[in-house]
């Protein structure tokens, strides 16, 4: 009995924890309709602050305490507000889901960059450390009781914020309806920043008592987030009530569990399963239980216009597309070393899981946070599979992992946005702790996947493989599109416009939806069945999938261009990393970075790039011409004339500096054109004569010129050779009936139209 | 003439690349109260979004008392006193009738005032001060929408389509609180599809089609000929 009230102190105190953390979850979402993942790394930050101001520099406990909850939280929050979160009214739920995951991301590799982990940090005291009171015949930790009374505190104070003052009425009426807080006379940005000053102590405070009772590590603080989104969604990410009550369930769950599983009696294993990772998995499984007896959402009518815009590729452009990526990389896989090859493979691999994305996430506009997961599925059906790595063993692998990713979909499916993907996340978890991370799946921690076996072609070296998930890739990604030209890609983009338009045309929802996970598993699976390597389950881990969700939407989710583009950007961070070991730090904060500038451009970069290069498109002069030019680079290389160095940055620097330019130095007027050549010819001399491996003593310093040589040679270019006079567009209600086309104008509709006279 | 409490230069306004009103000119003098009529499409609702400060114009100014008000926010155009009651209910759904009078407060009024003034108009809404605004009837949520207008003592009101969805009878009743609010001298910009229920209370009205001001004048000299060219499009 003493044992049962012990355990209860025990998991209250924990649920007190959680409760802290999820009613600063739900402050932001109710007031700006943002879920925060990164709001435990935001506790973990303040937590080594915390320990920064008390243990290193010795500063009494209540100033370090007021310093941090009450100066630097708060100033971290608005300016979350003001940099990040305020750019993002108007864009998709996965936009603004992918700018926490940024947030998050940008926040781990902070910490990881101030306090690295080696260990010389002296522990991390609980308030009044040795110091009990005594309850019902146990010692209960100062801590403890001053924890369980942060709960209460918080909870009074939340109550009384939300519904007795005129700041948190606003707050509330906000989210009812913006514009008309606006014409009340409330700011509804002031209330924003308010809200996100607020949650950023909550959070703080969390991840202090936290960071007390365990040790100060980042990994367990920031996924203490995950408790806090199965007591969020406990109170339907609105009751601040509820809110408190699941969280008090999960740590007495813990507890209890806790205290059951030392019993002889209780099951270590089921039908050969470890159950080990259960402990660790009871959050995840409670958000998963918590999601699914979910109400159904509403389908909501309304005109949502969306910011994000992709135009369908034609088949020239993809066709074209796909057999320049396979030459590319065919011209210049011979000359890598074999780690760069690796890293250039390792990028691929990653392409094709963000490729996975693009049918679900950048179609359908369903955000998954699981695409890893499937690609470590897959791994593990190849390695299982009979036939050791025939084409019919792939088409086996990729087919389950196909049939799982819909059976996962199918009690999720009823699920849109936020739900979606933490269900996704749950599952991602569970996966990993309960199915990767036990022996039979991977033997001695890795298993070998076979590499595929295709007649007469011997892929069995980094640069075959490297060749062979570029095809892949190329390939899987003409299947992405072929899907957007079809009768399937006009549902799945109905279903991301208008569900309710779609349902009421008598187009299935349910249908479409699992048909879209299963193209994006059978796409992941492709990823892993291919590995051709050792593989580890870290490699599969959930957190690893966040990087690649973010950067699949920062390069452009919605088209294939922007799954490559993210894909080789995280493969290419790892390249810079291990080639500027300076840099080190700098790269992890990278696709953090990357991710926080998406407010401004939710569209992804791809779209920007590809607005430069689609006039070239309709001239096939000039499209030879730049593939000449590349062709001519690779040669000088290829007989040695230039270093491989030079081959790179000459390469590059002909891709994004002169080939976009090129339709400007052709139509331009006589003297600019010349003038422009002059400017591109003369980086171009720069970028291939220089004697990059004597001259340059550094791989940082090579890179550095090239984006110099790039910005200033490519912008010189740009400014000289565009001076044609800039189309003005008129409205376009108004144009040729209300207003008279200019010739200007006539000539842009023509070429619109493809009428050349 | 005095200068007008409200006026719109030559406005432009449009929404990405397409204008919905193409040069605007429209003046609202001290104590007037002034109809915009015009069929579904004219711009009327773009109109008081202007007017009130959530969409800026293209071209054209806004003036407030003689003052250049183009660019201002909304929010700070509210708190100078001028009350918009935004098309469908201008209430917040999911606050109750209580915590939507103190929003009410951002114009400088004390919620005891407001109260006060707006349970003594509308007994109804005293018995449901502690309900969700959004579980009442149409009716009473629009009652709720006037009660600000009413108790924050507005230099200028706009309203926007208050009959949208209401009873005939309601709606008749609504606009005695109107001619009410006009009674104490506040300007009022009035915005209704239903020519007939407005012309009553109006002194002048203003008929917008195609995103132009087709016809301006008194209240009373506003024919049945000039409305039904602008509806019918003749």
């Amino acid at each position: 009995m003493q044992e049962l009230l012990t355990f209860t102190i025990i998991g209250l105190s924990t649920g007190a924890i959680y409760a802290v953390v999820a009613s600063g979850l739900v402050v932001t979402y109710t007031t700006s309709g943002i879920f925060n993942l990164a709001h435990g790394a935001t506790g973990m930050l303040a937590a080594f602050t915390y320990w920064q101001l008390r243990f290193d520099w010795d500063l009494p406990a209540p100033l370090a305490l007021f310093i941090t909850l009450f100066i630097l939280c708060p100033l971290f929050g608005l300016l979350t507000e003001r940099i990040v979160m305020r750019g993002l009214q108007g864009t998709t739920e996965v936009v603004r889901l992918s700018v926490t995951v940024a947030l998050f991301a940008f926040m781990i590799g902070l910490a990881n960059t101030v306090w690295p982990s080696d260990g010389s940090r002296q522990a991390f005291l609980k308030f009044f450390e040795g110091n009990t009171i005594h309850v019902g015949g146990i010692n209960v930790s100062w801590h403890k009781v001053i924890t369980f009374g942060c709960a209460i505190i918080v909870a009074i104070v939340l109550r009384l914020l939300l519904f007795r003052t005129r700041m948190g009425v606003a707050m509330r009426a906000v989210v009812d309806d913006r514009s008309l807080t606006e014409l009340n006379g409330g700011r509804p940005n002031r209330v924003a920043m308010f809200a996100w000053a607020l949650s950023a102590m909550l959070a703080g405070l969390a991840g202090i008592l936290l960071a007390g009772e365990q040790q100060l590590n980042i990994e367990p603080l920031v996924l203490l987030v995950i408790n806090a989104y199965a007591a969020a969604i406990i109170g339907g990410l609105k009751s601040l009530p509820r809110t408190f009550a699941g969280a008090a369930v999960l740590g007495l769950l813990d507890a209890y569990y806790l205290q059951f599983s030392d019993n002889s009696w209780f099951p270590q294993s089921f039908m050969g399963f470890g159950l080990s990772g259960i402990r660790a998995s009871i959050p995840t499984i409670v958000l998963f239980v918590a999601l699914l007896v979910r109400p159904q959402s509403r389908l909501r009518a309304g005109t949502v216009r969306f910011r994000e815009e992709n135009k369908i590729p034609s088949w020239k452009t993809a066709v074209l597309g796909a057999v320049s990526l396979i030459v590319v990389v065919v011209g210049i896989s011979g000359m890598l070393t074999r780690s760069n090859t690796l890293f250039l493979l390792n990028g691929f691999t990653l392409a094709i899981v963000a490729l996975s994305l693009v049918p679900l996430t950048g179609y359908a506009g369903q955000m998954s946070l699981a695409p890893l997961t499937f690609a470590g599925l897959g791994a593990v059906a190849m390695s299982k599979l009979p036939g050791d790595g025939n084409l019919l063993s792939l088409l086996a692998a990729i087919t389950i992992v196909a049939i799982v990713g819909a059976a996962v979909a199918l009690p999720a499916i009823r699920l849109s946005g936020i739900y979606l993907a933490l269900s996704t996340a749950a599952f991602a978890v569970l996966v990993t702790k309960l199915i990767f991370n036990q022996r039979q799946t991977f033997m001695s921690g890795n298993i070998s996947v076979p590499i595929l076996d295709i007649p007469f072609i011997d892929i069995n070296s980094p640069r075959g493989r490297l060749i062979l998930s570029a095809t892949a890739f190329s390939l899987l990604g003409l299947g992405v599109i072929a899907i957007r030209r079809s009768r399937l890609g006009r549902r799945l983009i109905a279903l991301k416009d208008s569900p309710v338009a779609a349902a009421t045309l008598g187009m299935n929802l349910t249908q479409t939806k699992l048909a879209a996970f299963a193209i994006s598993a059978g796409i992941a699976a492709c990823a892993g069945a291919l590995a051709g390597d050792k593989v580890s389950p870290q490699q599969y881990d959930f957190t690893q999938s966040l990087p690649i969700v973010l950067l699949a939407v920062v390069g452009g989710v919605g088209t294939v261009g922007g799954a490559l583009f993210g894909g080789l950007l995280l493969g290419g961070n790892a390249v810079l990393a291990n080639a500027v070991p300076s840099l080190k730090n700098i790269t992890k904060i990278m696709p953090g970075l990357t991710g926080i500038t998406l407010g401004r451009n939710p569209s992804g970069a791809t779209s920007q790039i590809s607005e430069k290069f689609r006039p070239l498109l309709n001239r096939w002069g000039i499209i030879s011409f730049s593939a000449l030019g590349g062709v001519g680079i690779w040669a000088l290389d290829a007989s040695r004339i230039i270093s491989h160095w030079a081959f790179f940055i000459g390469g590059v620097f002909w891709f994004l500096a002169v080939m976009p330019n090129l339709i400007a130095i052709v139509d331009g007027t006589s003297q600019r054109r010349w003038w422009a050549s002059a400017i591109a010819l003369t980086g171009l001399a720069v970028s291939l004569g220089v004697d990059w491996d004597q001259a340059v003593d550094s791989t940082g310093k090579r890179l550095l010129s090239l984006i110099l040589l790039v910005a200033i040679f490519g912008v010189g270019t740009q400014r000289v050779a565009e001076n044609a006079p800039r189309i003005h567009h008129s409205s376009p209600d108004l144009l040729g009936l209300d207003v008279a086309l200019s010739p200007d104008e006539l000539d842009n509709v023509e070429r619109e139209l493809g009428v050349t006279i | 003439m005095s200068t007008p409490i409200l006026e719109l230069r030559n406005v432009r306004a449009s929404y990405g690349s397409i204008e919905v009103l193409h040069g605007v000119n429209l003046t609202v003098g001290r104590g007037e109260v002034v109809a915009l009529l015009g069929p579904n499409g004219a711009g009327k609702s773009t109109l008081i979004k202007v007017a009130s400060g959530i969409l800026r114009p293209s071209a054209g100014q806004l003036m407030i008392a003689g003052r250049d008000a183009t660019g201002a926010s909304a929010n700070a155009l509210a708190r100078a006193g001028l009350c918009t009651i935004p098309e469908g209910r201008g209430i917040f759904p999911n606050l109750t009738v209580r915590e939507n009078l103190l929003m009410a407060t951002y114009s400088g009024h004390k919620l005891s005032d407001i109260e006060h003034s707006t349970y003594a108009r509308f007994p109804r809404l005293a018995e449901r001060r502690s309900q969700l605004a959004g579980t009442m009837s149409g009716g009473e949520q629009q009652m709720l929408s006037l009660a600000r207008a009413l108790a924050t003592d507005p230099v200028i009101l706009l309203l926007d389509e208050l009959s949208m969805g209401l009873a005939p009878l309601i709606v008749s009743e609504l606009y005695q609180q109107v001619a009410a609010i006009a009674a104490e001298g506040v300007s009022v910009l009035v915005v209704e599809q239903f020519a007939r229920t407005v012309l009553g209370v109006a002194d002048k009205a203003v008929v917008l089609a195609h995103g132009k001001v087709q016809a301006f004048g008194k209240a009373s000299e506003i024919g049945e000929d000039v409305l039904a060219s602008a509806y019918l499009g003749s």
